[in-house]
């Protein structure tokens, strides 16, 4: 019987199929990747006569026709900073009311349900919404705080949500032990349950800074500007209530506004831009991972 | 709370519902102190929601309606005075699957102790004596003396059974409650954690749930069978198994269901 085990016509055929889908899937991980490089590279390559220390620390010059982005750099620091400040401390407690003490009754429910779909609502709506609210209605005007607080309100029930994701990846075993011992949940959550999703909640919120900084709409319904004068370099340019240029609305006025821009600038502020979010992403991955090597169970 | 009573635990015609599903229907039951009680019956019959109703922790799992009277050492743990902390330092719980805190092994069997109290009561030397006794109670200290500060959560599971059940000691409990404390141990381990019951015996009264019908017979004095969330049959331990007095009993010891 020296044909045992051979194969037959039946499994040959299969075989062939399973390797034309894995390299159909193959292929597809390829694909997704390929044009990210391609842009990075595309990106790089045409920013790359801009790109300098310069650029960074200096003002726009000529119209914005050249010099370089300091204001914008600094604004979309000024709008991340406060927004996720506000945002964050909102949205952590909110999470935590939501998954450790409310008890599933319809407010609860509809709380939930209002957080997942406020969620999904397009950033020109919120725009819209910070421009009655803030601007006009707590007559903030055009300014910082506006756009600060739009910013906010757009984040935190993403912040909500990853939060109460990082908290329900503590094991409920954990929760009984201490209620077990006659811990009230504010106990068990600080003692044991903030400690060990503390990792999963700041890789939440310091991903919302991409957002918050690659936003435009928002901003520049509420406080964003074109231009402002400030000087060459200086760390502390704006007052809150003044408006401030950002470096996504920088990016959209030279890149469609303004005429004669020199060619390189629109895509060295979009290097700057993409690398400020690649830096802060790549912060929250190296925390998270120091963080995780950390906790054992 | 007098120690008087005859009874630790007492309840009367005590009903359970999780939301509009009956868990528990008009249990009336009374356990001895110092005593061992097993609780037996088929997967969801109640046992672990009875057990949780001692200690009240069950309100912390959503949509929990309790009827009836729930007596702890003669006091009803309804009354508007209870404190349900001090009711949950009376009365610990052990769980199924071992579940150290992810804290070192000194700081779980000081967690209670740690909530209890305002920080500043707390003396290093209390605490270390506090861990001391409470390891040696349940067998650990020569083992892990030195090994205070490793994480409890990397002890093997016999350990870690072992030390959920120092984390209680230091709050002196009157009552451990046991959930199938021995259903992720091996041979060795559910002896060791028998033999530690038996120990803690007398000191403090112990409720166990277990699946395991031969356990139940070896470990305890009396024993409680229970069948979709009613009390069937409580009786010793040995006379329930020799001369059992309901059909159903009879059926689920015979290994008929369950
Ligand atoms: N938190 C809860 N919410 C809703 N129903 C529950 C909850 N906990 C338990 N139940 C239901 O109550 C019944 C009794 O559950 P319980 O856990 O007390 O059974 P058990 O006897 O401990 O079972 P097992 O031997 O499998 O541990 C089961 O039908 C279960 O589905
Ligand atoms: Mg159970």
């Amino acid at each position: 019987m020296d044909t045992m085990f051979a194969e037959t016509p039946l499994v040959r055929v299969k075989r062939r199929r399973e390797s034309l889908a894995r390299g159909v899937f193959f292929c597809m991980s390829v694909a997704m990747i390929l044009p990210l490089v391609a842009i990075v590279t595309y990106l790089v390559v045409k920013a790359w006569p801009t790109l300098s220390w310069n650029f960074l620390v200096d003002i726009p010059r000529e119209g914005m026709r050249e010099g370089g982005i300091w204001p914008a750099l600094v604004g979309t620091i000024y709008l991340v900073f406060i927004s996720l400040a506000v945002a964050a401390p909102l949205g952590i407690l909110a999470a935590i009311y939501l998954s450790e003490y409310a008890r599933d009754n319809w407010f609860n429910r509809i709380i939930n349900l209002a957080v997942i779909n406020l969620a999904g609502v397009p950033s020109i709506v919120h725009a819209l919404f910070g421009l009655g609210a803030f601007v006009y209605a707590a007559k903030f005007g055009y300014s910082i705080i506006s756009a600060s607080l739009t910013l906010a309100i757009m984040t935190l029930p993403v912040i909500i949500a990853s939060t109460r994701e990082a908290l329900a990846s503590v094991p409920q075993s954990f929760r009984e032990a201490c209620w077990n011992v006659g811990a009230t949940r504010w106990q068990t959550i600080r003692s044991i349950v903030l400690p060990n999703s503390v990792s999963g909640i700041l890789t939440g919120v310091i991903l919302q800074v991409s957002r918050a900084a690659g936003e435009t709409a928002p901003i520049m319904f509420t406080g964003a500007v074109f231009y402002k004068a400030v000087e060459r370099g200086t760390l502390l340019p704006y007052y809150l209530d003044e408006q401030c240029m950002a470096l996504s609305m920088h990016l959209y006025t030279i890149s469609t506004q303004v005429p004669g821009v020199e060619e390189s600038l629109p895509y060295a502020t979009a290097v700057v831009l993409l690398g400020a979010v690649l830096l802060v992403n790549a912060s929250a991955i190296a925390l998270r991972v120091v963080l995780r090597s950390r906790k054992k169970w | 709370m007098s120690p008087n009573t005859p009874y630790c635990i007492a309840t009367k015609e005590l009903s359970l519902w999780y939301g509009r599903f009956q868990a528990l229907i008009g249990v009336s039951v009374e356990i001895k102190h110092g005593l061992i009680t097993a609780l037996i019956g088929p997967s969801g019959c109640g046992k672990t929601t009875l057990l949780r109703c001692f200690n009240r922790v069950n309100e912390r799992y959503g949509n929990v309606t309790t009827t009836g009277e729930i007596r702890v050492l003669g006091k009803n743990i309804y009354d508007p005075d209870v404190s349900l902390i001090e009711l949950r330092k009376a009365v610990g719980m052990v769980f199924q699957r071992p579940n150290p805190l992810p804290i070192s092994v000194y700081e779980n069997v000081v967690f209670g102790l740690r909530i209890h109290s305002p920080a500043r009561s707390l003396t290093r030397s209390a605490l270390d004596e506090a861990v001391e006794r409470a390891l040696t109670e349940v067998g650990l200290w020569e083992d892990l003396k030195d090994r205070l500060h490793r994480k409890g959560t990397a002890l093997q599971l016999e350990q870690q059974q072992k030390l959920c059940i120092a984390r209680l000691l230091p709050l002196k409990p009157r009552l451990i409650l046991m959930d199938e404390p021995c259903s992720s141990l091996d041979v060795e381990g559910t002896r060791a954690i028998e033999e530690l019951m038996f120990a803690l015996k007398g000191q403090y009264t112990i409720v166990i749930v277990t699946h395991n019908m031969a356990q139940a017979r070896r470990a305890s004095d009396e024993c409680l069978f229970m069948l979709m969330g009613e009390l069937i049959e409580h009786r010793r331990t040995e006379d329930l198994f020799l001369t059992p007095q309901d059909h159903r009993t009879a059926e689920y010891i015979e290994g008929r269901y369950g």
